[in-house]
């Protein structure tokens, strides 16, 4: 078992080189960059910007110089936050992304797994059609939908929670943007565990238990196991996402998570921004799909890992 | 007669009847979706919101981009505007234009009859303020007294509906909403289409070719894979920038991955098939089975992945335009709509409900036939 996640980890590095790679060379290629604005700087003045940046290095010495400080765990100052690093903001921005992320995900798994599994054991009455209704519901409505109504109705007509802004992390701030985040992954999990609930309902160990008379809670423990591969397959990458924020939720809300570094990066070519996003997003995904397999190994006893 | 066939009606109908017509796999699913109601009702929907997002705009009474500058943000209402306390300030404005008083205004039928005075003779030609407006008409001289100081005019009320209400530079939502729905399905009928194009022929290649240039040709899809999805269209956005259509036939080209895992898995299973052995021994050329054998036959699949494509097309157009690196004004989708709705939801909420309403509802049905038609095409499930 070590020695496949330290084969695993190995592995992934020159997938992270790849990506590292295609990603450095792709924003560099986009026209415009980051020192433009919409009155253009003094010739002398972005030389010398240029300069300090090392942009008028060649762009295989660029890539040299971002390879050898990536080594060393260095991702670069930030050309859109001046006096930033982009290691500092990613240090002040990634656990508030986290602790929303997790806390949504927490939800998804618990109330999306409930309302499967009991959707399943009424399949085709009314409390099926409900869940199932209320899963594409949750599918089908944009979070910038869902987020600005409910802004409106625990914000301002209730005043329950505040409408936005982070408040150093009080737990009311993070009620509505947990919520909006929830949301879609209740429905895709609560739609999964159903699916594949019915699936394994109808397999002959559970039929077996269930004409022993066994009490619920047993069948319901047996017949999990068997659906929750699916689900956990799903929940890899849906935790990369959800754990390294949503622009949506951020913005809509004002919350100094990462989500909107992507796109904030993208389009003042933060160079070093956009690398780094793409790199700890990578990671992310990387280390889920390893715990998913792992995870497989402690559901079913049939996968093995040598 | 009775529904049960005993053994000698059986064998009176095979001797007589004409030979029994096979049921195609194709007929089969369309009567089992047919049955689903679900599916069915969202087919009627769906077909209903198209045609009148083709149709609509034409028959409302108002350009997309026709701006009413006395309507600006009025809530949607099924009555016509003016609303009769909108006139009285209207006069108002209209005649401290023209330097008079308002001495008396009525309003019978669809004709205001107001009656103006001011310290020096009112200039005639100052009525065409009344036309400039969005509520009036050509007004009308009846009577002028004290030497033109005085001055009844009739002026026509100019009607106008507003359905779903206007929106914050004063156009009509519900032209707006409807020619939304053409941008939006466009999109997502023309990226699928690209999508599924390089998908198919790359899987379906890929698949049957097998050996090294199908390790190849998969290994580059495992690597686009992993790359930040979003990162791609951004950077797309950047490089195409306001030309939609370039845009979306490049989101289209980053959407195929799927296609291409999924299409490559029917054909590996499909290669090893008599049929196939056959065509091969007669000799038909790679391309040939290709077109005739492998791709109708792994087209079950691609139709239910490409009915679920459509609404995340459209979700990703709508979250690009939300971000608002989407579609640019005067021309709109349901995602602009929305973002917009957003922005004004305290005050002018039927700025949000009425495109998201279509928007959903569209997701809706295009997620329910999705799922309809993978019931319908499952061998597995008869």
């Amino acid at each position: 078992m070590g020695l496949y996640v330290i084969r695993r980890l190995l592995s992934a590095i020159p997938t992270l080189f790849l990506i590292v790679t295609i990603s450095f060379f792709l924003i560099r290629v986009a026209p415009g960059g980051p020192f433009d604005l919409e009155r253009p700087l003094e010739a002398k003045v972005m030389e010398n910007l240029r300069k300090i940046y090392q942009l008028d290095q060649p762009l295989w010495y660029q890539y040299w110089l971002y390879l050898s400080a990536l080594m060393r765990g260095d991702l670069g100052p930030s050309f859109y936050f001046r006096d930033f690093t982009i290691g500092e903001l990613f240090a002040r921005g990634l656990p508030i992304s986290m602790r929303l992320g997790f806390t949504a995900l927490l939800l998804a798994v618990v109330v999306g797994g409930t309302l499967g599994v009991i959707a399943a054991f009424r399949q085709n009455q009314p409390t099926d059609y409900a869940v199932v209704g209320l899963a594409t519901f949750g599918i089908t409505v944009p979070t910038f939908v869902v987020a600005p109504i409910l802004q409106i109705v625990f914000g301002l007509t209730l005043s329950w929670f505040p409408v936005g802004g982070w408040n150093d992390g009080a737990v009311r701030n993070t009620v509505l943007p947990i919520l909006t985040l929830a949301l879609p992954q209740v429905a895709v999990v609560a739609r999964m565990t159903r699916a594949a609930m019915i699936e394994v309902l109808r397999s002959n160990h559970v039929r077996t238990l269930r004409a022993n008379g066994l009490p619920l809670p047993v069948i319901v423990r047996h017949a999990l196991r068997g659906a929750a591969l699916p689900v956990v397959s799903y929940l890899g990458p849906a935790a990369a996402a959800l754990l390294t924020g949503s622009v949506v939720v951020e913005t809509i809300f004002g919350i100094p998570g990462i989500g909107r570094y992507f796109v904030e990066g993208a389009l003042n070519r933060d160079y070093t921004l956009v690398m780094g996003t793409v790199i700890v997003i990578a990671i992310f995904v990387l280390v889920f799909n390893l715990l998913v397999d792992l995870v497989y190994a402690l559901i079913d006893p049939r996968v093995r890992y040598e | 007669m009775s529904d049960v066939s005993t053994p000698d009606t059986v064998a009176a109908a095979l001797s007589t009847s004409a030979p029994v017509k096979g049921r195609s796999l194709w007929a089969d699913a369309r009567t089992r979706l047919v049955r689903n109601r679900a599916a069915l009702a969202s087919i009627v929907v769906l077909t209903f919101v198209a045609i009148a997002c083709i149709v609509g705009p034409l028959v409302t009474g108002h350009d997309y981009d026709q701006v009413y500058q006395d309507y600006v943000r009025v809530p949607a209402q099924w009555q016509a505007y003016p609303t009769p306390d909108q006139i009285g300030p209207a006069v108002d404005r209209i005649a401290s234009r023209m330097r008079a008083k308002v001495e008396s205004q009525q309003v019978t039928g669809d004709t205001l009859r107001v009656t103006l005075t001011a310290p020096r003779a009112i200039d005639e030609r100052l009525l065409v303020y009344f036309e400039r407006s969005d509520l009036f008409r050509t007004a009308k001289v009846v009577e002028k007294a004290d030497e033109g100081k005085k001055l009844v005019a009739d002026v026509p009320i100019k009607r106008n509906h507003f359905l779903f209400g206007t929106d914050s530079n004063g156009r009509d939502l519900l032209t707006r909403t409807l020619f939304a729905g053409r941008i939006s399905l466009a999109i997502g009928v023309l990226a699928t289409t690209v999508a599924i194009l390089i998908g198919v022929l790359w899987g379906a290649t890929a698949g049957y070719l097998g050996g090294r240039i199908d390790n190849l040709m998969m290994r580059a899809v495992d690597v686009l894979y992993s790359l930040p999805f979003i990162f791609f269209v951004i950077l797309l956005v950047v490089f195409f920038g306001r030309n939609f259509v370039l845009m979306f036939l490049a989101v289209g080209a980053v959407e195929w991955l799927d296609m291409a895992r999924i299409v490559r898995g029917q054909t590996l299973s499909i290669k090893r098939q008599e049929y196939v052995q056959a065509a091969e021994a007669l000799g038909v050329t790679t391309g040939g089975i290709l077109r005739r054998h492998v791709i109708p036959n792994t087209l079950g699949p691609v139709v239910v992945y490409m009915t679920l494509l459509v609404p995340k097309v459209i979700l990703l157009e709508s979250f690009l335009s939300f971000l608002g690196l989407g579609v640019q004004e005067p021309m709109t989708s349901w995602g602009v709509l929305i973002a917009e709705g957003a922005k004004n939801i305290q005050g002018s909420t039927w700025m949000l409900v009425f495109p998201s309403i279509f928007l959903t509802g569209t997701l809706f049905c295009l997620n329910f036939i999705g799922d309809g038609l993978r019931d319908a095409l499952d061998p597995k499930d008869r």
